[in-house]
């Protein structure tokens, strides 16, 4: 039953995350993207990991989708306007995956033998309760990490407004 | 639900989150428009972010998943920050198309 | 004392140089001359001071500056050393370059550099006293060189003229080649004997301190390459003919009375080296001679009066050499000082004549001065008779005395100095009657502006032809006052030579040698009323010897052409070859630059596609290479 899930999971997210990039739509294209995040987030939900599979949908489903949906929009993008490819492109994307892919897979296989079998220790390690703990532990937790994310959120939020603001005319 | 792994194997998830992530490479390279690029580059840190609890679950460590909780700030960060540059290139040229963000050339 | 008027001796002459090169061309002509003549007065003046001293008390006198540089156990002192010998050739130095100084100051006075020419003369003075009167070998190579640099700023004097620069570079090139072997020679002295001070030197050799000798001939041998550039003797005879290129007080001064004179002075300063080394003596002795002999040979056809005079002054200090080589040093410095007396008076004489016929040298066109130039004329003619060893006269004493210690030594030796001696008597006294005999040969216009020079001219030129009288008579055979006065400077007693019969032939042998030659110069020149031909119609032997036995034209082809083919294969294939080498380093990093610079073409596409490239292989590497 597991495996019949993963497989339709997986299939799931590498189609769209395929018709992503292949859509000439960008609008097309988001939406197969919010469909990809959807399904990692089942995968998320399969390892039990309820927490993160809800930081997951809201993030990146919610916040960061919208995003892109409003920039799109605010660009009008919503047409096929992408110009013929050239081959050499082409070509060089190909090439590029299969190289990366072959890469990446050949040094997992070499690592392979490495990883031992796996065994259940029962324990409870990725509840709510856990997470909070592990994070914010003032002695072993990441408690300063988790104060600099929030400082890098807010420079970035500041950032982003300051960069998307309409510059004024400088009269000299 | 504690035996995923035991039912599909940590090796299935690795194929998975590496093709997911050369996906992301292929679109990269693949991609004109810089608002699918950003999406390509969103597959790919979510392949890593999959691969991080896969192997938190293996090891049964919560610290993989702490992590995926900053890189999800981090790539917050990264499209608010990323699109604003797009928003003011868009402004600039009325183009997002890479091609013809030229003023690299040396 | 002594110290203030060593330093008078010294820099009177060179504050005449500063003076004289900074402010001459602000003052007149006359003055510039003068203060440049009175430079060197006031050095003769002290040397005759120092000579009276030194011939009374007997007792060098050391003067130490300072300390010049000091290494581990090797310490060279900026220090004189003032005694018998340097002394004496202080006094002909400066003396004679006074009465040419004075010679000078109207036979340059139309020249416009006339300041210049004063300013190098006393430099020459200034390096000369240096020469003479350091106390190591590594002063005397300050002067030595010096007097290289005055040469060739001299002979150059007219710089103007292509061939004089030649001349001028020549000589310094040749005085080159023999100051290495000095160079060479002094360091192996100073390995030798771990200093170069005269005076140590000679109480290390007195006191029987054992020396490599091997070292030691090889470092006189060096000393005599030196002696031999400076002196101009086989091979490096050939700068000092073409330096008549000078104007005529300085081929007097420089290439007749002093300069040339150093490598004498220097081998008899380093008597007590060259006394252990025999086999170098030897060499020196019969390079001397043959020097002499060649040097006679090509003076016999030259028609150049100058030149004449430079090949009889080369064939003279041939027989110095010869006996230096021979060991009789006394008799080589008196033979220096007669022939400084009488050749300096020839050189002065042919300026005198040269002056008056407006700058003709070639004797063909001349004849008959005898009429007009009374004074030049007659002490021209002392001169000669001083040079060709007629009794009596100066330089009857010093070359009969060489004849003998050759005929002492070496017959074979002594019949070549004594052919010698006979062309010399020959070409002088063709040179007297083709000068001053006979009809005038030259144009209408020249003999219109025939005249006597002027008395600042013929004054040196009488002091001169005094000095060539009785010079002679300060070695009188048998009763010398100059052997005497020079023994402090030799290590033991040194034998006499006693009047005996055989003396007296020798004497005989001399003087009927002598006047044959003068004969067969008679009777071409005055019976026959010979004139030499023209150059094109030299023929035979003559033509070799006309042509200086082709040496130029050989040095040319063996050291000249293949250092030239040398230099050219450099330019050519060489410095190609490493210019290329330079320029395509220079050309591939262009290339690479402008093709690099179309990878930075902008796309960031293409700009990703390396990336990922390049990831890919970083993984690569880190996890599959091992």
């Amino acid at each position: 039953m597991l495996t019949t899930v993963f497989y339709i999971l997986s299939a799931l997210t590498l189609a769209t995350a395929f018709l992503t990039i292949l859509t000439k739509n960008p609008i097309h294209s988001a939406i197969y993207l919010v469909i990809c995040f959807f399904t990692i987030a089942g995968h998320y939900l399969m390892f039990n990991a309820q927490f993160l599979a809800v930081v997951h949908i809201i993030v990146y489903s919610g916040a960061i989708m919208i995003l892109l949906l409003f920039t799109i929009m605010l660009m009008n993008l919503n047409k096929e306007d992408e110009p013929n490819k050239r081959g050499l492109t082409i070509i060089a994307a190909v090439a590029s995956f299969c190289l990366v892919c072959f890469v990446l897979l050949a040094a997992f296989l070499k690592s392979m033998p490495i990883i031992e079998e796996y065994y259940v220790s029962g324990e409870d390690y990725q509840s709510i309760k856990i997470l909070g703990q592990v994070l914010l532990d003032e002695k072993e937790g990441f408690m300063v990490p988790f104060e600099f994310a929030s400082v890098l959120l807010l420079v970035s939020m500041i950032g982003a407004v300051l960069l998307s603001k309409k510059e004024e005319k400088i009269s000299v | 639900m504690q035996n995923v792994l035991q039912e599909i194997g940590v090796d299935n998830y690795i194929y998975l989150s590496t093709i997911l992530f050369c996906i992301g490479i292929f679109g990269v390279l693949f991609r004109r428009n810089a608002i699918v690029m950003f999406m390509s580059i969103e597959i790919m840190l979510n392949a890593v972010n999959l691969l991080l609890v896969v192997f938190s679950t293996y090891h049964q460590d919560a610290a993989g998943q702490v992590f995926v909780f900053f890189s999800m700030a981090v790539a917050a960060a990264e499209v608010a920050v990323g699109l604003a540059i797009l928003v003011g290139i868009y402004r600039n040229i009325h183009s997002i198309d890479i091609d013809k963000l030229k003023n690299l050339k040396g | 004392m002594e110290t203030s008027l060593l330093l008078t001796l010294l820099l009177a002459p060179f504050a005449g140089f500063l003076f004289n090169i900074f402010f001459g061309k602000k003052v007149s002509r006359n003055i510039s001359g003068t203060i440049g003549t009175i430079a060197v007065a006031v050095s003769f003046i002290v040397s005759l001071n120092f000579f009276f001293q030194i011939n009374s008390t007997k007792q060098p006198i050391l003067i130490d500056l300072f300390q010049w540089m000091t290494l581990e156990n090797f310490n060279v002192n900026f220090s004189f050393l003032l005694d018998q010998l340097s002394v004496l050739w202080l006094l002909f130095v400066t003396g004679i370059g006074t009465l040419i100084h004075i010679y000078s100051i109207s036979y340059m006075h139309d020249d416009e550099n006339l300041n210049k020419f004063f300013a190098y003369l006393n430099l020459f003075i200034f390096f000369m006293i240096m020469l003479v009167v350091g106390s190591n070998l590594l002063i005397m190579f300050i002067g030595w060189e010096g007097v290289g640099l005055c040469s060739y700023l001299l002979i150059g004097f007219w710089y103007k003229n292509q061939d004089y620069n030649d001349a001028a570079k020549k000589a310094f090139i040749m005085n080159r080649i023999g100051d290495l072997g000095f160079l060479v020679g002094v360091f192996i002295l100073g390995y030798l004997f771990n200093s170069i001070d005269f005076a140590t030197m000679k109480t290390a050799i007195a006191s029987g301190q054992s020396v490599d000798l091997g070292w030691l001939g090889f470092a006189t041998l060096c000393l005599f390459i030196g002696a031999s550039g400076k002196s101009a003797q086989i091979p490096l005879y050939t700068w000092l003919p073409d330096a008549m290129a000078g104007p005529t007080p300085v081929s007097a001064l420089i290439h007749a009375a002093t300069m040339v004179t150093a490598g004498i002075f220097m081998i008899t300063r380093l008597n007590f080296l060259f006394d252990l080394t025999p086999d170098v003596q030897m060499i020196i002795a019969v390079v001397g001679a043959v020097t002499s002999l060649v040097a006679a040979f090509i003076a016999l056809v030259q028609n150049d009066i100058k030149k004449v005079l430079a090949y009889s002054t080369v064939s003279q200090l041939g027989l110095m050499f010869l006996a230096l080589g021979l060991g009789a040093y006394e008799i080589a410095v008196f033979h220096v000082i007669t022939h400084a007396f009488f050749k300096a008076c020839l050189f002065l004489g042919s300026g005198s004549v040269i002056h008056a016929l407006g700058g003709e040298q070639d004797m063909r066109k001349m004849g008959g001065l005898r009429k007009y130039m009374k004074v030049t004329y007659i002490t021209f003619f002392i001169a000669t008779l001083a040079i060709s060893g007629i009794p009596i006269f100066a330089g009857f004493f010093s070359k009969d005395e060489i004849l003998m210690v050759a005929f002492h030594e070496n017959k074979a030796l002594w019949a070549i100095a004594s052919l010698a001696s006979i062309m010399t008597a020959f070409y002088m006294f063709r040179l007297l009657y083709l000068t001053f005999f006979k009809e005038f040969r030259g144009t209408e216009e020249q003999k219109h502006h025939l005249h006597e020079s002027p008395s600042l001219i013929t004054f040196p030129l009488v002091v001169l032809a005094i000095l060539s009288t009785v010079g002679g008579f300060i070695s009188f055979p048998g009763n010398s006052w100059l052997n005497g006065y020079l023994t402090p400077i030799f290590i033991g007693a040194r034998e006499e030579h006693h009047l005996d019969g055989t003396t007296y032939m020798l004497m005989g042998i001399a003087v009927i040698g002598a006047l044959i030659g003068i004969g067969m110069a008679y009777s071409n020149y005055i019976k026959k009323s010979q004139v030499p031909s023209e150059d094109s119609e030299i023929t035979g032997f003559a033509k070799v010897l006309y042509n200086k036995f082709y040496v130029d034209e050989i040095y040319m082809a063996v050291i000249v052409k293949p250092i030239y083919a040398i230099a050219s294969f450099s330019k050519n294939f060489i410095e190609t070859a490493i210019s290329g080498f330079v320029f395509g380093l220079g050309k591939v990093t262009n290339i690479v630059g402008n093709q690099g610079k179309a990878i930075q073409n902008g796309s960031v596409g293409f700009y990703l596609f390396v990336f990922v490239i390049a990831s890919a292989s970083f993984i690569a590497y880190l996890f599959l290479a091992q």
